[in-house]
C-alpha cells in the first residue's frame, strides 16, 4: 500500500500536497544526502549529483526515502538518473508507489 | 594475421624475454611497448573511423590476457592504456579536436597513463581535490597524485579533477594532458612487492593546455559507462592469464613426474585438476561479462544499464573474485611445483606470478568495493 494519499484522499490543494512531497524529500536529503549545499534551497532540478551527493550517499537516500514513504524501490530503477534530482525523486516515488 | 596472434606470438615472445629483467629491476617492460606499437596494438580500441581497429571489450580482453602470461607488468600497462583510450574513444567523439587526437594516436601509437588517485581522497577515485580552471580558451590543472600509472613513460595521461574551482569533490570531469603540456615531479618511489615494471609512482603535475582536452560531460558518466567496466574486466583477464602462466608451468611439472613413474598419478595431479577447475571458473567470469558489456555498449538502453545498481554490483563481484582467486589459483601452483617453484632461478618458479597477482585486491581495495556492495544490497533485491 502506497503512504502517499493523493490529494482528492487528503481533500487538499493538489500543489500543497505536492509541495509537503518535496519538503520530505528535501528532509531526506539534508538528513542523508551529504550534499555541499543546504537541501531545504534546492531548486526541484538541481543535479544532486553536482551538488556533492555520492553514490555512497544516494544510496542511504534511498533508503530513507523507501522508510520515509513506505514504498520499495524495484531494482530496475535503482540507477544514478532515477535519483538526481528532487523532481526526479518525486517521479520515481509516484512510479513505486503505482508499481 | 591478426592483431591477437602478433600479440601471442611476436610480442608475447618479447615480454617473456624481458620480464625477470623488469621484475628485478622494477623498470619499465619499454621492449614490450615498443613491440605493441609495431603491431599497431595501440590503437585496437580507436573505432575504425578514426583509423583504428574499434575492438570490443572481448577483444582487448584476450590481448591483456595473452600478455599477462608472458609479463604482468605489461599487460597491465596494456590494459590501463585500452581504458584510457576507450575514455576517450567513448566520451570525446563529439570534441573534434579530441578525434583529431585519436587520429594522431593512432599514426604516432601513444601511450596513453592514468592518473585518478590523488593525495587527500583516501583512494576514492570519484573524488578529486584538485580542480581544472579555463580561462581565455586554456586550462590549468595541478595534481598531487599517490600512484600515477607509468606516467613518466606516457606521450599523455588522462587526469581526473574537479569540473571547476567551485564544484563539489565528486562533481568530476576528465582532462587529458599531453605530455608537451605538463611538468611532473616524481613524489613517492615504485619499489614494490609486484607489479614492479608499470613503475607508478607518485607524481606532483602541473599542466596547461588547449581548454578542449577536457573531456566532455561528466566522469560520473565515463566512469560508470567505460572506466569500470573497461577496468575491471581487462584486469580479471590479466590476472587470470597470470595465473594461468603459473597453473601451465605446474601442469609442465606434474608430466615431468608423470614420466618418470608411468603407471602411478602423481602426487600433484589432484591439486592440478582443482588448479584448472578454479582457472576456468575465473575465465569464464570475465568472458561472460566481456560479451555482455559488448551487447550493453551497442545500444542507448544498454548505455542506461550501465548505469544501473545491478550492473555496478556485476562489476564488483567480477573485480573481488577475480583479484582474490588469482592468487589462490597461483599458490595452487605453488604447491604442486613445490621447492623448484619457490626458487627464482628455477624454470618453474612461480614468484613472480605470485607476486604479480597480490597487488590485484588492492589496486582499488577490495575492501571498499565489498563496502559498496554491501550498502547497495541494502536497497537490490536481485530480483
Amino acid at each position: 500500500m502506497s503512504s502517499i494519499p493523493n490529494a482528492r484522499e487528503r481533500g487538499d490543494s493538489p500543489g500543497s500536497h505536492r509541495i509537503a512531497t518535496l519538503t520530505r524529500i528535501r528532509s531526506v536529503l539534508q538528513a542523508h544526502g551529504k550534499l555541499g549545499t543546504d537541501a531545504m534551497q534546492l531548486s526541484e532540478n538541481d543535479d544532486l549529483y553536482a551538488a556533492g551527493m555520492t553514490s555512497l550517499a544516494s544510496v542511504n537516500v534511498m533508503l530513507a526515502l523507501e522508510s520515509e514513504f513506505g514504498i520499495e524501490f524495484p531494482d530496475q530503477m535503482l540507477n544514478r538518473s532515477m535519483f538526481i534530482s528532487v523532481a526526479a525523486i518525486e517521479a520515481a516515488l509516484r512510479k513505486a508507489a503505482s508499481a | 594475421m591478426g592483431l591477437i596472434d602478433t600479440i601471442r606470438g611476436k610480442v608475447v615472445e618479447v615480454a617473456s624475454r624481458h620480464a625477470d629483467d623488469v621484475d628485478r629491476q622494477a623498470r619499465f617492460p619499454i621492449e614490450t611497448i615498443t613491440a605493441l606499437r609495431e603491431a599497431k596494438a595501440l590503437s585496437a580500441a580507436v573505432p575504425r573511423e578514426l583509423g583504428g581497429l574499434g575492438c570490443g571489450m572481448r577483444e582487448l580482453a584476450g590481448m591483456c590476457a595473452a600478455l599477462a602470461g608472458a609479463c604482468g607488468s605489461s599487460a597491465m600497462v596494456l590494459a590501463m592504456h585500452h581504458i584510457q583510450v576507450a575514455c576517450l574513444a567513448r566520451h570525446g567523439m563529439s570534441s573534434p579536436e579530441l578525434r583529431e587526437y585519436l587520429k594522431d594516436l593512432v599514426a604516432h601509437q601513444y601511450l596513453l597513463g592514468s592518473m585518478t588517485s590523488e593525495v587527500g581522497t583516501q583512494g576514492d577515485t570519484r573524488s578529486s581535490v584538485c580542480a581544472v580552471e579555463r580561462t581565455a580558451g586554456r586550462f590549468t590543472l595541478n595534481k598531487d597524485a599517490t600512484t600515477a600509472s607509468y606516467c613518466a613513460y606516457a606521450d599523455a595521461i588522462l587526469v581526473t579533477c574537479r569540473r571547476e574551482p567551485q564544484a563539489a569533490a565528486s562533481d568530476q570531469v576528465l582532462v587529458l594532458v599531453r605530455r608537451e603540456d605538463c611538468t611532473l615531479k616524481q613524489t613517492t618511489t615504485w619499489d614494490t612487492m609486484g607489479m614492479r615494471g608499470t613503475c607508478s609512482p607518485g607524481f606532483r603535475l602541473e599542466s596547461s593546455g588547449p581548454e578542449q582536452h577536457v573531456l566532455p560531460g561528466s566522469f560520473a558518466d565515463s566512469s560508470a559507462q567505460t572506466m569500470v567496466p573497461y577496468s575491471h574486466i581487462l584486469w580479471a583477464s590479466l590476472w587470470w592469464g597470470i595465473a594461468a602462466d603459473a597453473v601451465n608451468k605446474a601442469g609442465q611439472f606434474v608430466r615431468g613426474e608423470a614420466r618418470k613413474t608411468p603407471g602411478t598419478i602423481p602426487p600433484g595431479a589432484a591439486r592440478l585438476a582443482e588448479a584448472s577447475a578454479q582457472l576456468q571458473a575465473l575465465r569464464h567470469n570475465w568472458l561472460a561479462l566481456a560479451a555482455e558489456f559488448d551487447e550493453l555498449a551497442q545500444g542507448a538502453e544498454g548505455l542506461q544499464t550501465l548505469h544501473s545498481m545491478g550492473w555496478a554490483l556485476k562489476m564488483n563481484n567480477l573485480k573481488v573474485n577475480a583479484s582474490e582467486g588469482a592468487p589462490q589459483v597461483v599458490h595452487k601452483a605453488l604447491q604442486i611445483i613445490g621447492v623448484l617453484g619457490f626458487k627464482n632461478d628455477s624454470k618453474f618458479s612461480v614468484a613472480r606470478q605470485y607476486r604479480d597477482t597480490l597487488s590485484a585486491s588492492l589496486m582499488i581495495s577490495n575492501d571498499r568495493i565489498v563496502g559498496k556492495s554491501a550498502s547497495m544490497l541494502l536497497v537490490f533485491k536481485d530480483e
